[in-house]
């Protein structure tokens, strides 16, 4: 019960509407069914990484069908049975690997383990709120994900198999059985799956939302507010405007599938026989799923925009460059996001005009993308880099960011599209610009805000390790794929045994899956050190990193309401580090600027005359002492 | 030294575990060898080989845990005689990413010369050739800011490490620089959309020159095969319905128009060099993608909606042999959208040849018109089906092609 002696010690006035935090926590309200923010995200945080250790065991599994097409595996076939029957994947299941791989990647990865972790973990403490708007609604949005989860992955224990339509599942071949195994039970779970991934995701949303626009502290206005704020702030609003649209297209495949509708299906012969349906066109689907596929992508990246920005600042010991640049990036990156999604379908054969629209608004997009990369190197120049964990993730997470940025100018090109589409390209370009860019985003938060989760530090030595690996065997994995994509090698192809001109690519292939291999047992280094942390790691201190951010003036031992008093007040903006004048290297939000005197420069009273009055005054004063001493 | 005992007793615990670890894995794989006697598998091999090699890793780990303490000793002992910190991590990850940065441009270097070399050949199309140079372009501009940016962010990241007595220069912002690096990638980019708009506006808007009319071809994919329809003398594709379909008529295709009576199946594609040639798309099941790497063309096929691929082929397979220096080279028909378990062996080869050759071959395809189907549209049946219907004269051919392409704008 510290809480409540803490409470006793530093007893403010203005504490009482806080009657909540009296109550006897048990396991099960504090553990299992808790609306504690902090430990909401832990939940998403932990559920994430089980997640994406399955995921990242799934993709294993497809590269050593990929780099040994015709060697056997007889282990395979003892955990997958008939799905590897002597010891080699199937081709249908080796579909189904790649779907789920992409599905849980993509969405509970770096959707709700990213989004859902840090957006829980932050927003009420660095906003300055005692939890969000809705802690209800906040836990109910992680039992809906926890839920979705299992139905996920409980599509592998069925006799069809899990869905195998690619991670977009496309119709026909996602909504007629006959198609395809996996579009038998398995895609009906993963379309449920899907239907509560997006409400737990909206309800998410809407509280991250709404608490950063109803609950900021004294002081805190919009501008003052740190980039990760702002970064989760966007993306809240843009999984709000666009996930309503995939259940939307969700719910019409669900018909089509069960109810003998025809939205997606229309002159369809399977085999000689002719399906009912007419009308209908698989083209809307691509559509609405790209109607939020797209923002998707952003919803993916942003938080780790943010969160990088913020680490960068932080580590460099200099304020982030460009803040109001950055966050009008964020917000181009937001508004454009939903109008590029025409360029995942030049080659369907909707209108070309259609394609030339798109192509404009797909390369507009790169210009706020290219205003934050050189912000983020303009912050690290001369600076004073601290090479944390958390840091070396950020700087991986930039480099990411451009390589793979980088060829979305390729593929952006409809022009170009046209030979690269559906290739290895692609797979190269979006694992590294949301794949890998996105996971170290979300390594680098969580080696960062360890310390405010656990109130223990991770050890810094297996971070390096972990980052070195990690970082040289993804750009081993996916650099060359992009070689593969421009000689016309298509994905997810089952081997490359049947054309004579993909044999060359085969040593290559044995070399990523290698390369994945080690980047897969270097996560076992993040695992120890994750885990072992929690119980064993080395106590932290309140603020370990020296950081300006409001989380860092809660106490370390995590209460619910997060203050013991007075939430504080913000005087000043996040990224007052190193600032000429100032005794220390970074003056935290809570600081005003009448116990900053020497440090104060004219353009933080943003054109308060008063304060300019005061400041001129007590330069004019202390002058004349200066120079005497 | 507490510190040895330390060691001593943490590292006799791992290898304690591993040691266990080892007796209990063992002793499933013997029991699982015993089950497996009565299989025709023996899985015994393939669990010591698996065994072996988590053990391998399991000594890894070991061996990063002893690094490890080492470290740490080294570290304390430097603390204890009151020197600096131990190593000086700042320095030893710039330095890291330094040598990141060379082995790294070296990497790039090499993956550029050695399987930039393995990449398609250039393109055997007319539409093809500017999709390459948009394709060199691009490459050039995106390398040099790839390069550039990555010298920057490796290079910031060893020179501003962390260092002791040093302080970080407060530099918020600075407005003339952002908008330098606002407007210059859009100016970049401004040129790099106007010549794609170009570009893609030039390949699928074509404008029909009557006296060079394309060769009409239609594909229609489905379930794990692409059906090739040559228009026959009449130059025309004829009409076909998905209901018409059945064992006999796969692409349910409806000989009540007279356009189908002459049309031909083919096994290969087969295209005459220099003459544009449209594909007609269709698909009978899912979606699919017509991809022919070496023209640069690619569209989907998809059910319920027919689509259309005019380009001109350029170089035919013989040229492209010499030209590759690959006697075995071979145009090819892939599929690039996932369509189902043998989406990976979804293929057609593609010749294209001398417009003499392919007169000589195009000739001899049979039609998709037999006695069966004669038979079910109620059609007079032929004496010899093996007969095909000679070739008839160009100009004739000329007249029912436009008044038929006039039906079929319809």
């Amino acid at each position: 019960m510290s809480t409540i002696s803490l409470q006793d010690t530093h007893h403010h006035d203005n504490h009482d509407d806080h009657g909540h935090e009296h109550h006897q926590d048990t396991f099960l309200t504090k553990y299992v069914f808790s609306q504690d923010h902090k430990m909401i995200a832990k939940q998403f945080l932990i559920t994430g990484i089980i997640m994406a250790v399955i995921a990242m065991g799934l993709s294993i599994l497809f590269r050593l069908q990929l780099a040994w097409p015709d060697k056997s595996f007889p282990i395979l076939e003892t955990f997958l049975g008939k799905w590897a029957a002597g010891g080699r994947i199937r081709p249908d299941f080796y579909l189904a690997l790649v779907t789920i791989h992409g599905t849980i990647m993509v969405f509970f990865v770096l959707t709700a383990g990213l989004s859902g972790t840090f957006s829980n973990l932050l927003i009420p403490l660095q906003v300055g709120a005692r939890d969000m708007a809705s802690p209800f609604l906040n836990m109910l949005s992680y039992w809906f994900f926890f839920t979705a989860c299992v139905i996920m992955m409980g599509s592998f224990f069925i006799q069809t198999g899990p869905a195998s339509a690619g991670w977009t599942v496309y119709p026909p071949l996602s909504a007629v059985p006959k198609a395809i195994p996996g579009s038998g039970l398995g895609m009906t779970m993963w379309l449920i799956s899907m239907v509560l991934f997006v409400a737990s995701s909206l309800m998410g949303g809407i509280n991250y939302v709404s608490t950063i626009l109803n609950m900021r502290t004294k002081g805190m206005d919009l501008w003052k507010m740190p980039l990760t704020i702002w970064a989760f702030f966007l993306t809240a609003v843009l999984g709000i405007l666009s996930f309503p649209v995939l259940v939307a297209g969700v719910v019409l495949l669900v018909f089509d599938r069960s109810f003998g509708t025809s939205f997606y299906l229309s002159d369809i012969v399977i085999g000689t026989q002719i399906l009912p349906n007419e009308g209908g066109s698989p083209i809307l689907w691509q559509h609405l799923f790209w109607f939020l596929g797209h923002p998707e992508v952003y919803i993916v990246i942003m938080p780790a925009m943010g969160i990088s920005s913020e680490i960068i600042s932080v580590n460099s010991r200099k304020p982030i460059f460009g803040y109001h640049a950055m966050i009008y990036s964020l917000i181009g990156i937001t508004i454009l996001s939903f109008i590029v999604w025409g360029h995942h379908m030049f080659v369907t054969g909707m209108n070309p005009l259609l394609g030339g629209v798109f192509m404009i608004t797909t390369l507009i997009i790169a210009v706020p993308s290219a205003v934050k990369t050189f912000n983020w190197l303009a912050t690290l120049w001369r600076g004073n880099i601290r090479f944390t964990p958390g840091m070396l993730f950020a700087i991986g997470m930039v480099s990411f960011f451009i390589s793979g940025g980088l060829t979305g100018i390729w593929l952006g090109n409809a022009a170009l599209d046209i030979n690269l589409h559906d290739t290895y390209f692609v797979v190269a370009h979006f694992h590294l610009v949301m794949g890998s860019a996105a996971i170290f985003g979300m390594l680098a938060g969580v080696y960062h805000w360890f310390p405010r989760m656990f109130g223990r530090l991770m050890d810094k030595k297996l971070g390096y390790l972990h980052f070195w690996i990690t970082f040289t065997c993804a750009y081993l994995v996916f650099f060359p794929l992009h070689f593969l994509g421009l000689d016309g090698v298509p994905r997810r192809y089952y081997a490359f045994t049947e054309f004579e001109f993909m044999q060359k690519w085969l040593t290559v292939n044995v070399l990523v899956t290698w390369s994945a291999i080690i980047a897969g047992l270097a996560q076992v280094a993040f695992l120890f050190n994750f885990f072992y942390s929690i119980f064993k790691g080395k106590k932290s201190t309140q603020n370990p990193w020296g950081a300006n951010t409001l989380e860092w003036t809660a106490p370390v031992e995590r209460l619910h309401g997060n203050w013991p008093g007075e939430i504080p007040t913000v005087y000043r903006w996040p990224y007052d580090y190193s600032k000429p004048g100032a005794e220390e290297d970074f003056i935290p939000q809570t600081i005003p600027f009448s116990q900053t005197m020497s440090s104060n420069l004219p353009h933080d009273f943003e054109g308060n005359t008063e304060a300019e009055k005061i400041q001129a005054d007590w330069e004019f004063n202390n002058k004349p002492a200066k120079d005497t001493e | 030294m507490s510190l040895k005992k330390l060691i001593s007793t943490k590292t006799m615990a791992a290898l304690a575990v591993i040691l266990t670890a080892f007796a209990s894995t063992s002793a499933f794989a013997q029991e699982a060898a015993a089950v497996a006697t009565a299989k025709p598998v023996d899985m015994g091999p393939i669990y010591k080989s698996t065994l072996f090699y988590v053990l391998l890793f399991l000594l890894l780990c070991l061996f990063i845990a002893i690094v490890g303490k080492a470290m740490k000793v080294y570290e304390l002992t430097r603390e204890s005689e009151g020197k600096s910190e131990g190593i000086n991590w700042d320095l030893v990850n710039g330095i890291i990413f330094i040598v990141f940065l060379l082995v790294g441009l070296y990497g790039v270097y090499w993956e550029y010369t050695v399987h930039g070399n393995m990449i398609l050949p250039d393109a055997a199309s007319e539409h093809g050739k500017k999709i390459d140079e948009m394709f060199n372009i691009t490459l050039i501009i995106t390398t040099i800011v790839f390069i550039a940016t990555h010298i920057v962010l490796f290079g910031f990241a060893y020179l501003y490490r962390h260092q002791k007595d040093k302080k970080a220069y407060y530099y918020p912002h600075n407005n003339v620089l952002e908008r330098i690096w606002t407007v210059i990638p859009a100016f970049v980019l401004t040129i790099l959309v106007l010549m794609g708009f170009i570009t893609w506006r030039s390949i699928f808007y074509k404008i029909e020159d009557p006296n060079h009319k394309p060769l009409s071809i239609e594909v229609t994919s489905s379930q794990f095969q692409w059906d090739v329809r040559y228009p026959g003398a009449d130059g025309i594709v004829g009409l076909k319905n998905y209901k018409l379909i059945t064992a006999i008529n796969a692409l349910g295709i409806d000989f009540n128009d007279k356009h189908n009576l002459d049309d031909q199946v083919a096994d290969e594609i087969v295209l005459p060099v220099n003459k544009p040639v449209r594909f007609i798309l269709t698909s009978k099941d899912v979606i699919h993608s017509f991809y022919l790497p070496h023209f640069r063309v690619q569209l989907n096929t998809v059910p319920g909606m027919t689509s259309y691929f005019e380009f001109t082929p350029t170089i035919t397979t013989d040229e492209m042999k010499a030209k590759t220096n690959d006697p075995n080279f071979k145009y090819l028909l892939l599929c690039a959208k996932i369509c189902g378990t043998n989406h990976f062996n979804m293929q057609k080869p593609v010749r294209v040849v001398s417009q003499k050759e392919y007169d000589e071959w195009v000739v001899k395809q049979a039609t998709y018109l037999t006695n069966d189907l004669r038979k079910t549209f109620k059609l007079p049946l032929l004496a010899d089906p093996a007969a095909k219907p000679a070739a008839a004269d160009t100009t004739a051919k000329d007249t029912t092609a436009k008044t038929n392409q006039l039906a079929l704008k319809k």
